[in-house]
């Protein structure tokens, strides 16, 4: 976490300078374009599919490029444009609600455990750890063999695994923002709870929250497509990326498309993801003079 | 003598190729053998940057663009950075500002101070250890055989700042940069470290340069001053002539702004009767409370005082002396264990849930550091209108006419409302900080060290405008300062801690001649004065204490006993000492009378101090 925080908060303008320009911002394009381009097949992708989702289309499997089927097929003959075009959807769609969630949750408690009286943070902090001590794809694994697979099960898995990190990451940045003078001065102004927190606060830990949130995402695709890579997230016919990679791992000792693809897909999102998420959060450290 | 450092047209740029700015331009000067030459300007003036470069070295961002650099045989910018890795550490140092930042906590201080001259190889361990112990007496540091085995968070700020110096001294180098390396330390412990050092560079002939704000301190140590203002010399000379007849404008107005109490005067017949804000008995601390309700560190003990309307107290003590403490209290910030608050009458709760909506927007806090206590993410419109909606419900135009007019109330241009606070001075945002203040329209403002951290002619421009505020709005102040004549500049009445007690207390006026309590003699004369030798005629001398036998374990005994010239055994250590109400009004917690304090302070003979630090 802290490499985390240096890295996202600049101690000395001149170190922001030295990032600013180190950092061009054609980087930040690449992000934006690749999550602007995974945002709309994730969208649309439904819609531009060439076939069905489950439909077997070629007697062919593993196949490799071809005008009909551009991704080649799968293991049983599907187009795997179709599949992964299906597939992105469930991938970004519950990645990004669950990171969403997560941070929003656990930025939301470390705010208010920050201006809450200690017994409060206390507790808060402590149920934190006891969630943070159960490794997140064990709390899958009992989820899903206690409550049986489906896509709101995934996210609230998902979601309660991510909030304690966010949480600690959150806690700890509010905590020496709280200390400055700033906000003392607010308190003693009379300033609600609330108002400290949401406008005092807040504003000045957004950029790493942002951060965090860019890794929070990649690292819930990653559980996500694990899950379904054990055969215990998305289920058949529908496949998010994760599951496309598992059911085609017979191709790959054939180097088969079906499964170099999804892996790709997987690759490009999570990078475009924290590309674009440095970017905006280094222009909101410029603004604000790198504190 | 023989010219030792010779500086032609140095050149620094900083930025980006292409975008570079001149921040150092064209300087030149030059120092001889065993002299000291002082670097004196505002921040942002170069100082430190003309200093780095004479090590051969820019800061990250910066570049040494051009001119000569020679200091002796060595053309510093013609070496590359192995060769200066060489000349570092061994033929010329540095001494940096904060000292505590400097050493590394986890090595004891007598391995860092030989490092440096062991890795270039400039004699053994022994040799070294044994060099390092003379310099540590020779810099006056207690028990000099044993304190280099203490880590550096063993022992005090000036000690530290000490060792810096030995480490800097102990490979004897042609060269020894110093920066501001007093700036950070009490007044009190300046003068022993100031003292420390300028013997030492003075015994062992070493050629110094001195980067300093303060020309006061310069004078002391100096016998070259460089003025400097945005990278450029304004005026060279030596240090006689500059402070008698000093050429440039703007050494004038450094020499006015080094002391303001001499130029500034409180506002007469503001100050009413009405008491506005009373305290009485407070105690107060931080950590875990015991049975009693009483914190483990106890950082104010029993302290009474009285703020009326209108009326400035100014309040001095050193750091840790529980200033900034009192205004947390009065603030709500800090719940105190016994005593109570009153305010215009009525009770004033100790937490912040306690208060009325009315009682916060009386009392504002004013903070020392601008940088901090101005939200980085609003502009300063934000930060002026939120007291306004809050306090007065003002919307739309009557809220951009207010905004307007605080601007115009602390002199800053109305187009400056939608800047962000990084885009502003230093002495504007403090300008804004006291502004968001004035929106509530207080009857009291709490200001901690409001122009510590600025430069002298910043600070005196705020103090003036602090001084204005209070005779056109009649606002009383509470004003703490580590510094006395900011204090004096601005208040009617003067309170001095001491660790957490009220020592002595009386009228602005009072605290021009003795009789004193024996620290804010001490206080008072350990301010330097702008004239040369001051130094070595200041009352304040080393010597030995009075000796006194065993203390009584009594937790109310004069807590400046361990460094008070004036103790009484049997007395002093025994008994606890009671208030008494001195002649010209004052009161202070002291055994001695008024007739005591006035022998010894106005004395012949030059007062001795404890060589504490």
């Amino acid at each position: 976490m802290n490499p985390l925080i240096a890295k996202s908060r600049p101690a000395s303008s001149a170190l922001a300078l030295a990032k600013v320009s180190g950092n061009p911002s054609w980087l930040g394009l690449v992000g934006a374009a690749v999550c602007v381009i995974w945002l709309l097949v994730a969208l649309f992708g439904p819609w531009l599919a060439p076939h069905p989702v489950g439909e077997v289309i070629s007697d062919n499997i593993f196949e490799g490029f071809s005008l009909a089927h551009p991704f080649g097929t799968d293991y049983l003959g599907r187009d795997m444009l179709s599949r992964v075009l299906v597939g992105a959807r469930f991938t970004v769609g519950l990645s990004l609600v669950a990171a969403l969630l997560a941070s929003f949750f656990g930025t939301g408690c470390a705010l208010l455990s920050v201006v809450s009286p200690k017994w409060l943070d206390e507790i808060i902090s402590r149920i934190m750890d006891a969630f943070i001590s159960i490794p997140s794809k064990m709390l899958a694994l009992i989820m899903v063999s206690a409550f049986g697979s489906s896509v709101t099960l995934l996210i609230c898995t998902a979601v309660i695994s991510y909030i304690p990190g966010s949480f600690r990451v959150a806690r700890s940045m509010a905590v020496n923002i709280e200390a400055l003078e700033y906000v003392q001065v607010a308190r003693t102004r009379g300033e609600g709870k609330l108002y400290v927190a949401c406008r005092e606060i807040l504003p000045n830990m957004l950029n790493p929250v942002l951060t965090d949130l860019g890794l929070r995402f990649g690292y819930i695709v990653l559980l996500l497509s694990g899950m379904s890579f054990l055969g215990l997230g998305v289920q058949p016919p529908d496949a998010d990326l994760g599951s496309l990679v598992r059911e085609n791992i017979g191709g790959l000792n054939q180097g088969a498309m079906a499964i170099i693809i999804p892996a790709l897909a997987i690759g490009t999102l999570t990078i475009g993801v924290n590309l674009l998420i440095d970017y905006l959060s280094s222009r909101r450290g410029r603004r604000a003079g790198g504190h | 003598m023989t010219q030792l450092i010779r500086v032609e047209d140095l050149r620094v740029v900083a930025g980006d190729p292409g975008s570079e700015v001149e921040i150092v331009k064209g300087v030149s000067f030059a120092l001889e053998k065993g002299e000291v030459l002082a670097l004196i300007g505002e921040s942002g003036s170069g100082k430190t940057t003309i200093a780095l470069a004479l090590l051969g070295y820019a800061r990250r961002g910066c570049r040494l663009s051009g001119g000569v650099v020679q200091v002796g045989e060595h053309d510093m910018l013609a070496l590359d950075e192995t060769q200066l890795q060489g000349l570092r550490g061994n033929r010329v140092s540095y001494v940096a500002q904060s000292a505590a930042a400097a050493f590394n906590p986890a090595k004891k201080l007598l391995d860092q101070v030989v490092e440096g001259p062991l890795i270039h190889g400039l004699g053994t361990r022994a040799e070294l250890e044994a060099k390092a112990i003379g310099l540590f007496r020779d810099l006056a540091l207690p028990n000099p055989e044993r304190i280099g085995r203490r880590y550096p968070h063993q022992v005090s700020g000036g000690q530290l700042q000490r060792v810096m110096a030995a480490m800097a001294l102990i490979s004897d180098p042609l060269l020894v940069v110093l920066d501001e390396p007093t700036t950070a330390l009490d007044v009190t412990t300046q003068i022993d470290v100031l003292r420390a050092f300028k013997r030492v560079v003075r015994e062992r002939g070493a050629t110094a340069v001195y980067v300093s704000h303060d020309l006061a301190v310069v004078a002391q140590m100096a016998d070259q001053i460089v003025v400097l203002n945005g990278g450029q010399i304004l005026e060279r000379s030596a240090t006689a002539p500059l402070l008698k007849a000093p050429a440039h404008e703007y050494t004038r107005s450094l020499l006015a702004a080094a002391r303001p109490d001499t130029r500034i005067r409180p506002p007469c017949g503001v100050a009413e009767e009405a008491p506005l804000l009373t305290i009485t008995g407070l105690t107060a601390g931080y950590g875990n409370k015991n049975l009693h309700g009483m914190p483990a560190i106890r950082v104010l003990e029993d302290i009474d005082l009285t703020v009326r309307r209108g009326q400035a107290i100014g309040v001095i003590g050193e750091s840790g002396s529980g200033k900034s403490t009192l205004a947390r209290v009065v603030a709500g910030l800090l719940t105190p264990a016994l005593g109570g608050l009153t305010f215009d009458g009525q009770p004033l709760g100790g937490s912040l849930s306690e208060r009325t909506p009315e009682q916060f927007r009386r009392i504002q806090m004013v903070f020392q550091n601008a940088d901090t206590a101005l939200n980085p993410m609003h502009s300063v419109a934000t930060i002026l209108s939120r007291p306004l909606k809050m306090y007065f419900g003002l919307k739309g135009a009557a809220l951009q006419v207010r905004i307007g007019e605080l601007l115009d109330l602390v002199r800053l241009p109305r187009d400056m409302a939608d800047r962000r606070p990084n885009e502003l001075s230093g002495g504007q945002k403090q300008r804004v900080n006291l502004a968001r203040a004035l929106a509530a329209k207080p009857d009291l403002i709490l200001c901690d060290e409001v122009t510590s951290a600025l430069d002298t002619v910043v600070g005196a421009a705020i103090l003036e405008l602090l001084r204005d505020l209070r005779q056109q709005l009649g606002v009383s102040y509470l004003f703490i300062s580590h510094d006395i004549s900011t204090v004096r500049a601005l208040c009617d009445d003067i309170v001095v801690m001491y660790s957490g007690h009220k020592v002595h207390a009386g009228r602005r006026e009072s605290f021009a001649e003795a009789p004193y309590h024996p620290y804010t003699d001490l206080l008072i004369h350990s301010v330097p004065e702008l004239r040369q030798g001051w130094l070595e005629t200041c009352g304040a001398t080393h010597g030995e204490l009075p000796p006194i036998g065993e203390r009584a374990n009594l937790p109310e005994l004069c807590t400046f006993l361990n460094r008070c010239p004036m103790r009484i055994d049997g007395l002093c250590n025994r008994t606890a000492p009671n208030r008494r109400t001195l002649d010209n009004g004052s009161e202070i917690l002291c055994h001695r009378d008024a007739a005591d304090l006035l022998a010894t302070q106005r004395g012949v003979t030059p007062t001795s101090f404890g060589a504490y630090a």
